[in-house]
């Protein structure tokens, strides 16, 4: 790459978008009918709701729950989950003695087909920092007090491995269908920002 | 468990698709330069490999850049960075079209009109 022009003195991100998306779709590069598309499948179709099918069905059945820890990109592919971002996907299991905790120091980089696209606190730069430097006092700012005895296990994501936690399953839910148990878990559990609570 | 605690649960599950009552873009050009670097990794034009390498060297280079930070600019300027690379479009020509947008008349909105493309 040669110097960088880049950012200093340019129009605005908002402009210089829409002219790049102009200039590509006027030289037949992209479509944008395929634009649009991309946009509805990651606001609209590809979100936590996946990882929690994901989830929910691991509680269920201990044979999935083993394919999912020993390779994550398989199993969520048995649901029909995968695509961008979905290459290497590695679900870590939260247990009593272990709360997993998911960042990117680097960027963003996070497992698309289980849960869509980060929310904007998971690309903050204050996030990636403090996830590494103090987890314990990030989440219980983010409400989840973790009690001394549990450890916590910060993974990095990246372009070679996308992490997602596997939460532990909330007490007094045997009588929930895989369904019901879907319904519970949100995204920022999936993250590890949070416990699955039952919502009374 | 009681049938309407089932109808509650149910309800939530066909409330798909569940964003955690959070907006994954904050602003619409966000969402196109996504659905714009999605498009073109879609094609092949570069892998998304390649798009995640240029997006941290992006994160990295612009650590102590002052202002607010803001995610998707850097998302842009490393799809312009790989684009450029590649020799797709050039600076010039998106800052060009950007001043020609930013001088078009109040009032215009392209993308109702989308330039003819209505062929579909």
């Amino acid at each position: 790459m040669s110097s960088d022009p880049r950012t200093v003195d340019r129009p605005p991100a908002a402009l210089r978008a829409e002219a790049l998306e102009e200039l590509l779709t006027e030289r037949g590069l992209v479509k944008t009918e395929a634009l649009d598309g991309f946009i509805n499948r990651y606001v609209n179709d590809v979100g936590p709701l996946n990882g929690a099918k994901v989830v929910a069905k691991a509680w269920v059945d201990p044979e999935y729950r083993e394919r999912l820890l020993a390779d994550g990109t398989a199993a969520i592919k048995e649901l029909g989950f995968g695509g961008p971002q979905g290459e290497h996907i590695v679900a870590v299991e939260n247990t009593d003695e272990v709360h997993n905790l998911v960042v990117c120091t680097l960027c963003s980089c996070y497992p698309w087909p289980v849960l869509g696209l980060p929310p904007n606190w998971y690309k903050d730069p204050a996030y990636r920092a403090r996830a590494v430097r103090d987890p314990r006092a990030l989440l219980a700012e983010m409400g989840l007090e973790l009690p001394a005895g549990i450890r916590i296990r910060v993974w990095d994501s990246s372009a070679e491995n996308r992490y997602f936690v596997l939460p532990r399953r909330p007490e007094h839910t045997q009588g929930l269908s895989e369904e019901e148990l879907a319904a519970l878990v949100t995204r920022d559990a999936m993250v590890g920002v949070a416990d699955v609570e039952v919502v009374s | 468990m009681s049938t309407e605690t089932v109808g509650t649960l149910e309800s939530t599950v066909t409330g798909i698709p569940r964003s955690n009552g959070e907006l994954v873009f904050d602003q619409p050009w966000e969402s196109r330069a996504f659905g714009l670097t999605a498009a073109l990794a879609d094609q092949g034009l570069f892998s998304w490999k390649d798009f995640q390498a240029g997006l941290i060297a992006e994160v990295a280079r612009r650590t102590d850049e002052p202002g607010e930070y803001s995610y998707y600019d850097r998302w842009l300027g490393a799809l312009e960075a790989l684009l450029f690379e590649r020799g797709v479009v050039s600076a010039d020509d998106i800052d060009c079209r950007a001043d020609i947008l930013c001088h078009r008349p109040a009032g215009h909105d392209h993308r109702d009109e989308d330039h003819g493309h209505h062929a579909h």
